[in-house]
Order: structure tokens, then sequence, then C-alpha cells
């Protein structure tokens, strides 16, 4: 039902066929320790892919990482054409600064944990203010595009709400609505349902399964709703210490692992 | 019948001077607005300057922040005054006292910048790179707006304070409210009734000081979007005072 709103992958302007996202040989390090180990994953244009996890395991650093919010230590990131931190010049890939970040990161949006709503703003003016002042949108054409993206997550009733006066599940689909309305190629979900009370889970589950099922963006989901990521994901990547310790179809990784880290892993998410 | 007396020498009152003091609270109000001006331009100069992430900004910021919190406020006053013209620099008393003063607050005050910024969760600013939203956009309208009104209830403080050290200019020959109360006190030869009015002019001049901040920080928590403190009872909630000290609750 999102359809419309989201362009297709424009798979034409990428020179590696179809990869989205190409991340090569990345470390992260944060003083002596190593979140990110030489680590490499593609994501492909539309491929939902979720990653799971033990708690430390660098899940969160990779959609950072993704995101641009942080530099990574050692390696490549490529999105959509671009590297984030680099630019090539005469054949050869040099380090660049922010400003090519910033290039890069229009093909990328992501949804937090904590929502990150800008508290002093409404839910509508959270959508619309980007739309505005990163894509030029007159005032009008962005408060339509906002009105339109959050009755869609259910909150066409909140547009004037402050985050304040919602609850953590309404405030998590205004900020869903927000990055999809700057129509991202890619979405990165990073455990969003992790700071929500229970029975509010479901409706933004919902949301991002809609979104997953009718939309052609590219997604990285990092969830500990293991039959949620079993639902949408068209491929399951198990994290552990900064590597990948395990990557397939759901069906596979999560009804048969093979790495016994894996297999321990969804014995303890089950037996919770 | 005092008119008979005309040609004679009458023995100073007071009241004749009244004029004389009152002449002082302009030139208060003056150093106390222009100081002020210099305390938050430095403030957020010296307070972005110390949470800076280059080290050339972050070390000079840091080291004059020290060096004006560290010394003697009376003595970088003298300092400005007697021992700057002999490298050269001869500024009028006004603008040495009014300088010394502005960035002496703007030390202190700087604090209350970096706090009020670093009060500010850092998923905002996350929020607002996955956005992409420009770094010009970011410190306006999505960081300021949540620090600013923060930073109003210690500049009251600093507004009140600065009235006060404004006194200190009487010694570098600024004829404000306090050098005034002074020299008359001398001519008068009276202490009592000339400091006791100069002290309820500070005073009421501290008092219509608080009550604009008030209204200042209506208007910021306006500006910023946020609700406003007082009228939404958040206060109460807030407050030091627990709620079974209130009477009938």
């Amino acid at each position: 039902m999102l359809d419309s709103d989201v362009q297709p992958p424009d798979v034409t302007r990428s020179s590696t066929g179809s990869t989205l996202l190409r991340m090569r040989d990345l470390t992260m390090r944060y003083g002596s320790r190593t979140v990110i180990d030489s680590l490499s994953l593609d994501v492909k244009p539309a491929e939902k892919l979720a990653i799971i996890g033990p708690s430390g395991s660098g899940k969160t650093t990779i959609l950072r990482l993704a995101m641009g919010l942080e530099r990574p230590s050692a390696g490549t990131i490529w999105i959509d054409g671009q590297y984030l931190w680099h630019v090539e010049r005469n054949g050869a890939t040099i380090p660049a600064g922010d400003s090519q970040a910033r290039r890069a990161r229009r093909a990328v949006g992501m949804v937090f944990q904590q929502f990150n709503l800008f508290p002093h703003m409404t839910a509508l003016q959270n959508v619309a203010e980007p739309l505005v002042h990163v894509l030029h949108m007159s005032r009008k054409d962005a408060r339509e595009r906002a009105v339109d993206l959050l009755s869609r997550v259910g909150l066409s009733t909140h547009l004037d709400h402050r985050p304040a006066q919602m609850s953590g599940g309404q405030q998590q689909r205004v900020a869903i609505a927000r990055s999809l309305a700057l129509r991202p190629k890619l979405m990165l979900f990073d455990e969003v349902t992790s700071a929500l009370d229970p029975e509010l889970v479901g409706e933004v589950l919902r949301v991002i399964r809609d979104l997953a099922h009718t939309t052609s963006m590219a997604m990285m989901i990092v969830t500990h709703e293991i039959t949620f990521a079993g639902d949408i994901a068209d491929r399951v990547v198990v994290f552990d210490h900064g590597r990948i310790v395990e990557e397939g179809a759901p069906e596979v990784v999560l009804r048969r692992p093979q790495s016994p880290r894996t297999q321990q892993f969804l014995k303890a998410i089950l037996e919770r | 019948m005092s008119f008979l007396f005309l040609d004679e020498p009458a023995a100073p009152a007071l009241s004749d001077y009244l004029p004389l003091l009152l002449q002082g609270v302009p030139v208060t109000l003056e150093a106390t607005f222009v100081s002020m001006v210099l305390v938050v331009a430095s403030g957020f100069a010296f307070g972005l300057g110390r949470s800076s992430k280059t080290r050339f900004l972050r070390l000079p910021a840091g080291f004059a922040v020290e060096v004006l919190r560290g010394s003697s406020a009376i003595a970088q006053l003298f300092w400005a005054f007697y021992v700057l013209p002999y490298f050269g620099v001869e500024l009028a008393p006004f603008v040495a006292g009014v300088a010394v003063l502005g960035l002496n607050g703007g030390a202190y005050f700087s604090e209350v910048v970096r706090a009020a910024f670093a009060s500010v969760p850092k998923g905002q600013t996350e929020a607002a790179i996955a956005l992409n939203l420009s770094a010009w956009f970011r410190l306006r309208r999505i960081i300021l707006p949540q620090a600013l009104p923060l930073m109003v209830p210690p500049f009251g403080n600093a507004l009140i304070d600065m009235l006060k050290f404004t006194a200190l200019l009487s010694l570098v020959t600024i004829q404000e409210l306090a050098y005034r109360a002074d020299a008359i006190r001398s001519v008068l030869a009276e202490a009592g009734p000339v400091y006791g009015i100069a002290l309820l002019l500070y005073f009421a001049m501290s008092l219509s000081f608080a009550a604009i901040v008030q209204q200042l920080e209506r208007l910021a928590n306006r500006w910023a979007g946020r609700p406003d403190s007082r009228t939404r009872g958040q206060r109460a909630r807030t407050s030091a005072v627990p709620r079974w000290a209130f009477p009938g609750r």
C-alpha cells in the first residue's frame, strides 16, 4: 500500500550490478575494543535483511556505520553508486570528508530504538520539516506528503500532537513516517520495539511488516523478535563478536541453524 | 520661610543630592546591559569553544576561562585600566570596565552554555544527521530550541550578579550608583540615609530584572515550543518541596 510512495531503486547508477549497499572489510574499534571485525556484507535493492545476535555483537554498530553516524576504523562502505567516506579519483579510492558522507546518506534512512523525535515539534512538523529543508519542497507539498504518511501509519488524528503527548508506539510510528518521507532506498531499523511497552510492540511491527511486503525499498532490521524476522526477511544474518557467524534464508537459519553459536542464541531467546 | 535665608549657606541636605544620586541609575543600568551582551556573546564563544572537537579552539577557550575565572575581577579591572595603557592600549574607563566585567561573567556563563548543550540528548543530533539535515539547521532548529530555555534561569542569576558587580566600576572613575552614593556620603558626612537609598535602588532594579527574566523564560519556552513550566503545573512536580508539604493534598 505504500508502493506508490517509494520509487524503485535506480540500479542503472550502480557500477556493480544489483547491489545497493556494499560493505568491505569493515572494522570498527572503540579504543582497544573491536566491535566490528573485518566484516563484509552486501544488500541488494529491495532486499529485506534481518540481523540477529546477542547484545554486544555489533548489530547496532553495523547500522550506525551504514547510516554514516560513525566513521569506520578501516574498510569501505559503498551505497547506491558512491562511497560513504571515500571518493574515487584517478582510479584510486581516497578518504573523503563529511560532505561526501552527506551526499551518500541521502539513500539511507534510519529508525532508532529511542525514536529520537524532535520534542519541540508536532508530529506533522517532525515529518514535514526535513522535506522542506532537505528536499526543498514547498511547505504545502511537504505538509501534504507528511499528512499522507502519518495517515498511513494510522496517526491522521495526531498530526498536531507533540511527542510528549503520544505513546511510545505512536512516537515510533511518527519516526517511521519521518524517515519514509525522504524516500530512502535503504531503511535501517535499530531494535525499534525494544523501548516499547509489550502491548505497543504489535502496532509498530504491523507497520513495518506492511512496508516490507508492499515496498521495493531495501531494509536492514536489527531485532530480537525472531518470529517477526522470519516473517519479513529474505535473508537472516547472525552476528557474534563483530563477525557474521551464519547467514541464509530465514527457514534455514531460524529453523535448522548450522552454527552452534546460532543454535545456542536461538535456544536462549525461545526459552525466554 | 526658607526664602528669607537664601543668602546664608544652608547645611547640605540629602534631598539636594538626590537627583545626583538618581543620575547614577541609568549609568548602572547601561553598564549592566552592555556587560551582559558581552557575557552572552563570550559565554557562547567560550562554551562552544570548550566543547569543540578541534583542539585549536578548545585549548584557547579553556585557557581564557580559567584565567578569567581564576583571578580577581578587581585585579583584572585595575590591570585593564592602569596597565594596558603601558602597552599602548588606552581604553575609555567605561569600555575597559565593561570589557572586564563582561568577559569575566562570560567565563562563568560559558559553563551554563556548555551544560545546556550537553543536556540535549545525542540521539537528537543523530536523528538530524540521519535525516540529512544541515549542520546549521541542526544547531538552529533542533539543538538550540532545546538548549536555550535551560539557559534562561541561570541567565537571570548572571544578570542580577552583574547589576551588583557594576559597583566595581566606581573604582575606575565611572560615576555609577555606588560611586555617587559614596561621593554624596562624603559631602553629607552621614552614611545611613544615602547608602540606604542606594540599597533600595539596587533592590528595585534587581526586582524588575527578575520580572523581566520571568517573561523571557516564558518567551524562550514558547519559541522553543515547550509547554510553559509555570502554567502547566509542572513546577510542583519537579519542585524540591515534597507534595505532602502542601496543605490540603
